[in-house]
């Protein structure tokens, strides 16, 4: 019954394929942008937590290095 | 490069962390105050303010908003500073975010136990305090948003895209979850009615447990987990993916809350699939936390910052496998209004919301007093404590949830309900319900003694208000050829827009056809509108919180069928604003009580609960029958309804006070043939009045309309 509610609205047909497409247009696109990425990129972001301020005071900081 | 010395604002850091231990405590102890009433309702006090309908919204409200509010501000006031290597934009408005937001705490803390509720779990708070939510979350994001544009580092670090994420997504979820049309001050009815109310409100609800209590802190243990560990986290490419698919997806599982209800077929299965393939995204990010401590993990065993922190992010990994297989229907039949779901629930908020929040407390307040934590003991200790009250709480909710619903399904072989009487299942599980108020009583305990060794270390040192840093000036010339999501990045405001659209089409999707199709929620003839002393008997059931432990959804199953009556149908929920589904049952589920009962025998049952079923753990409401209801807002009432789209006539709208006099003077007739005398306009006569009206307008029909189940 819900079934034939949703077929009388207007073009509810193209609903599943767009849902889909948009879908998998999104997912595959950042997948691709993900891995083409250069190295240097990835590691330049991933530390940027860790150089995030040179302390004045260096005592003050973690000074610990790994 | 030239460099330049900037000042850290951290007077606002510390502002937020004291907001958040305070608070904390405040909610733990709420919490810990409506465990015990579930096993010893006198624990109320005997007062109205202080009984579990009305402060169960205080706890859930303060945890949330208050404790983890505060965290969240703290954590994005510290890290997006450092990450932008940039001081926040305005201090002033730093300062009004503080205040504003801790006004709001206070105004939440006295309207709640005071009835101010909207009923919408979550969003219980009422429409002015809406409003100034509505506020301080703009000054929060603008002040964000214009740090960001300020900004001295070229790149955008993932933790700010998923505080960006967060503020714009709150902000979507808070406003439309909030419409509604305002009677008094202090009183509003949803804009939404039943099906679509219940749509709305766990949209939000869903979402407000991703965006509030789960991206932030992604975001936070993306910046302070590498922190901690001194080195970078496990993969930067992950946590791209992750934050993509996390927040494309996340949007459309809120149906997963309303399996097996009413709501149409197809929205439950949206939400179904969406809700599994979150398993995805939120595991990568989990991972990526973890492995971010490869190489480090002998620091783990020293560490409480990182001690917290692992269980933390574990916790993070249970709580959503385990909602992921909560969405699946037959695991949902049985899981679903038992205490498997606040278990599910304190997985998340006691392990990885806790915690996470410890950990950045312990991590913080060293640093921003330039000074050692004053007890490396008593931290661990915390974090003993804090674990081992975490798996009381939580194992006994299990064992209590499954155990109870189990009981619930479980039929002789004649046929018949094994336990038909729901008590019994009660009486069953109230040793877990101690061992949990046990459990949280030791997190508590803990969280204090945090307290104390945090307060001690800020006096060993003094605040550095503005913590100097050497960053790197300006850049003023244009850089080189760059990408397009480097470009992206090089754009907060255009990226804020694509964020906002991923959210959106999910939640647009899914509205799109419960809003545009009326048939979707196909009505019956012979539902009819409230009368008015049943609409303010309507409110008192909200005002009291009864949808706290009592739902309002018989769900088609044949266990349910035979103990509470015919199944609920969408068509009998299209006049209530807002719905009042529930999403718990401590008590019996009472869509069908109407009529169930004798007026007299729910008078006594209000009075002492215990009087009619020996060994309830109802609270007594010995106040219904002292309170008057204000009859001057009836008929303004039945206008608002009206407004809302109820079909009353215009004739009803002025006699609205006629015929509420009429009925409660119907009801205190019958009560005294039983030898009760009580006041005709009552908070008890109007609140008899509508529960026996529950339910009982399909009984009319023979033939009951067939949904696809």
């Amino acid at each position: 019954m819900i079934r034939n509610t949703l077929e009388s609205i207007a073009g509810i047909s193209i609903y599943p394929i767009f849902s889909f497409v948009l879908f998998f247009t999104f997912f595959a696109g950042m997948l691709i942008w993900v891995f083409r990425q250069e190295k240097t990129y990835i590691q330049q972001h991933g530390e940027l937590p860790l150089n995030d301020s040179q302390p004045l005071n260096p005592e003050y900081h973690d000074t610990e290095t790994r | 490069m030239p460099q330049t010395t900037i000042y850290y604002d951290n007077k606002i850091v510390r502002n937020f962390a004291w907001a958040t231990v305070l608070w904390g405590i405040v909610g733990m102890l709420v919490g810990v105050l409506i465990a015990v009433q579930l096993f010893m309702p006198e624990a109320n006090l005997n007062t109205e303010y202080t009984t579990y309908g009305r402060i169960r919204p205080l706890h859930t409200n303060a945890v949330i908003f208050a404790f983890v509010g505060n965290a969240i501000f703290m954590g994005v006031y510290y890290s997006l500073q450092r990450l932008l290597k940039t001081r926040m934009w305005s201090d002033a408005l730093s300062q009004i975010n503080f205040w504003g937001w801790q006004l709001i705490i206070v105004a939440a803390a006295i309207s709640l136990p005071l009835g101010y509720t909207t009923s919408k779990e979550y969003a219980e708070l009422e429409w002015p305090i809406d409003i100034a939510i509505t506020l301080m979350w703009v000054v929060f994001g603008l002040n964000m948003i214009m740090t960001i544009l300020n900004r001295r580092e070229q790149h955008m670090y993932v933790a700010i895209w998923f505080y960006i994420a967060t503020f714009v997504t709150v902000a979507v979820l808070h406003i439309v979850n909030s419409f509604e049309l305002p009677l008094t001050l202090f009183k509003s009815y949803s804009f939404y009615a039943g099906v679509q109310d219940a749509l709305v409100q766990w949209w939000y609800g869903h979402n407000a447990v991703a965006f509030f209590l789960t991206t932030p802190y992604l975001g936070m243990m993306y910046y302070f987990m590498p922190k901690a560990a001194n080195r970078p986290v496990y993969s930067y490419r992950l946590s791209i993916i992750h934050f993509w698919s996390l927040i494309f997806i996340y949007i459309w599982a809120g149906p997963h809350h309303l399996l097996y209800s009413s709501l149409p077929d197809w929205a439950q299965s949206l939400g179904v699939v969406f809700s599994i393939m979150l398993i995805a995204p939120s595991w990568g990010g989990m991972i990526n936390g973890l492995l971010t401590l490869r190489g480090v993990w002998d620091k783990v065993r020293v560490d409480p910052v990182l001690k917290m922190m692992v269980v933390a992010v574990t916790g993070y990994g249970m709580a959503t496998f385990e909602g992921p297989m909560h969405s699946l229907k037959s695991v949902n039949a049985l899981s679903h209004f038992t205490d498997w779901i606040p278990a599910h629930v304190h997985v998340g908020t006691l392990a990885w919301n806790g915690m996470f929040t410890f950990a950045i407390l312990y991590y913080i307040i060293p640093r921003i007093f330039r000074t050692e934590l004053y007890s490396l003991r008593l931290a661990n200790m915390h974090f003993w404590l804090s674990t081992i009250g975490l798996v009381f709480w939580v194992v006994a909710m299990y064992w209590s949830g499954i155990t109870q619903g189990l009981m619930w399904k479980q039929f002789t072989a004649e046929g018949t309900l094994q336990y038909p009487n729901f008590l019994e299942t009660v009486l069953q599980v109230i040793p877990m319900y101690m061992v949990r108020a046990l459990g949280g009583t030791i997190y508590l305990i803990g969280a204090l003694i945090m307290a104390y060794n945090l307060i001690r270390t800020a006096a060993s040192g003094s605040l550095i208000s503005d913590e100097p840093a050497l960053v790197p000036q300006r850049d003023t010339n244009e850089h080189e050829a760059v990408s397009w999501h480097r470009r992206l990045e090089g754009k907060p405001a255009l990226f804020t827009v694509l964020v906002t659209l991923a959210v959106l089409i999910g939640g647009i999707v899914e509205f799109m056809p419960a809003f545009l199709v009326k048939s979707n929620v196909p009505t019956l003839a012979s539902v009819k509108p409230y009368t008015p002393l049943e609409l303010h008997g309507r409110d008192v059931y909200i005002k009291e919180g009864c949808v706290g432990c009592h739902s309002q959804m018989i769900r088609p199953f044949r266990s349910e069928t035979e103990r509470y009556g015919e199944y609920s149908k969408a068509g009998e929920f299209v006049y209530d604003h807002p719905f009042l589904w529930g999403s718990k049952r401590t008590g019996p589920d009472l869509h069908r009580i109407g009529g169930k009962y004798q007026d007299s025998w729910h008078y006594n049952h209000m009075m002492v609960p215990e009087s009619m079923s020996p060994g309830s753990i109802m609270p007594a409401y010995p106040w219904l029958v002292e309170n008057i209801i204000d009859t001057s807002l009836t008929s303004d009432m039945v206008a608002a309804m009206r407004t809302l789209g109820v079909p009353y006539s215009s004739q009803t709208v002025n006699d609205a006070s006629l015929l509420l006099n009429e009925q409660a003077l119907q009801i205190t007739e019958r009560l005294k043939k039983d030898g009760i005398s009580t006041h005709s306009h009552s908070e008890m006569v109007a609140l008899i009045a509508y529960l026996q009206r529950l339910g009982i307008d399909i009984r009319q029909t023979t033939t009951t309309q067939i949904i696809t189940p």
